[in-house]
């Protein structure tokens, strides 16, 4: 038996930087040129000491109150993030607490980014199809704005804190998900990396009093080199969406639906022209949101059902890209 | 390798709001109408794609037409197969 997407609820922090406040802290830009390059107006921002497991919970607790399904049909749990609680125990563990979900429930970190939903959707569908669960539960959550300097206005304007709570079940209709395509290019990793996390380069001395006015950072910088981003998303992403179509024996004219992760507008617009997609099979959510990292595919999904533009029946094709470099895609069928 | 004319075309299928037969091996692309450095790093990922090879913007900067971009391809591939030799 197959599996699908059932549910999904979101949360965002309430606080929101908008590009009024950008243009406030930098006067060199304007709100038109930030709209233009990004294609996002507001951005939510986590409050100090509020992490990814924090956004994480509230969207699970959105989630039991909106969808009327019980926490105790949950047998497995996946967190998805780049911002752990501790480097042990698993954050799944902690959250499994404190959501308040069974003890004979599975849980597992997946520490991953932009691809994250993707591969998250990918381990659901393989524990449900092989039996070893029949409820999963995915939150993606991630708090990129924590490890941003405040005088890096490029990555400021591009994302912004979320999270989000999918779940999977047993198709009982035509509702599935289709097979994946997955990719990696581990040359990649030193044009998106936060810097300074970890053991391979831990916070120092040094770096602490050079980030001192910004708290120390204490989780470490982000670092993007934009146009090598920019140039691999294009490179990859086209050549993805044609792989998953041809692994799904599917013309891109049967596609309802294109998500990709929303990284940037204008990226976005981009990627939408070099596959001629058309505009109303383009689903773009960013606007109010920015880059949420592992969150946007969920969000977006979530605000398509909302708007009317993904229905029960329709098929949409998923591609996640970006940190690591990584890349993954699929088709669902609602 | 293929020749300008290929690259032509397929410079002016990538983007929309040039059309076709618009360019020749003598236009300078820097001229284009609204060209910006987003167009630079959209050629650059043709090339990688149809070519293999990898420029930055060191190389963009230091051509200005479409012959001079493509005779860089071109030369760039004799190096690359003379290393891979």
């Amino acid at each position: 038996m197959g599996a699908y997407i059932k549910a999904i609820s979101y949360y965002l922090p309430e606080e929101v930087l908008t590009n009024a406040d950008l243009v406030r802290i930098f006067p060199q830009l304007t709100e038109v040129e930030i709209f233009r390059a990004t294609g996002i107006r507001k951005r939510h921002i986590t409050p100090h000491g509020i992490i990814g497991s924090d956004l994480a919970y509230l969207s699970a607790i959105k989630f039991f109150d909106e969808h009327p399904i019980k926490k105790k049909e949950i047998d497995f749990l996946l967190f998805c993030t780049h911002g752990s609680d501790y480097n042990g125990p698993s954050s799944a563990c902690i959250l499994q607490d404190r959501i308040g979900l069974p003890n004979h429930c599975g849980a597992m970190d997946i520490p991953y980014g932009c691809t994250g939903f993707v591969y998250g959707t990918a381990i659901a569908k393989s524990l449900i199809e092989s039996n070893l669960a029949k409820n999963v539960l995915l939150l993606t959550s991630d708090i990129p704005t924590t490890v941003i300097r405040p005088e890096n206005h490029e990555l400021r304007a591009i994302f912004g804190d979320g999270a989000a709570c999918t779940l999977f079940s047993i198709s009982k209709n035509n509702s599935s998900i289709g097979d994946f395509v997955f990719g990696t290019d581990g040359r990649g990793a030193k044009n998106l990396i936060v810097r300074n996390s970890g053991r391979r380069e831990p916070v120092t001395m040094e770096y602490l009093e050079k980030n001192s006015d910004a708290g120390g950072m204490l989780n470490g910088t982000m670092e993007m080199n934009g146009a090598e981003i920019f140039i691999f998303a294009v490179k990859v992403v086209p050549t993805m969406v044609k792989q998953v179509l041809e692994k799904n024996n599917l013309q891109q004219d049967d596609i309802d639906l294109f998500i990709f992760h929303q990284a940037s507008g204008f990226l976005l617009e981009i990627l939408r022209k070099k596959l001629k997609i058309p505009k109303e099979n383009f689903f773009v959510y960013l606007e109010n949101v920015g880059n949420t990292v592992s969150a946007t595919i969920p969000i977006a999904l979530k605000e398509a059902i909302k708007e009317g533009k993904a229905k029960t029946g329709d098929k949409i094709l998923l591609a996640g890209f970006g940190i690591g470099y990584s890349w993954a895609g699929t088709v669902i069928q609602l | 390798m293929s020749d300008i004319n290929d690259f032509i075309k397929k410079i002016e299928a990538e983007f929309e709001e040039i059309s076709p037969g618009s360019l020749n091996p003598g236009t300078n692309f820097r001229e284009m109408k609204d060209w910006s450095s987003m167009h630079a790093l959209i050629i650059i990922a043709l090339i990688d794609t149809e070519y293999g090879i990898s420029l930055n913007g060191e190389h963009m900067r230091s051509v200005s037409t479409i012959k001079e971009l493509f005779d860089l391809i071109g030369k760039k591939k004799v190096t690359q197969q003379h290393i891979n030799d």
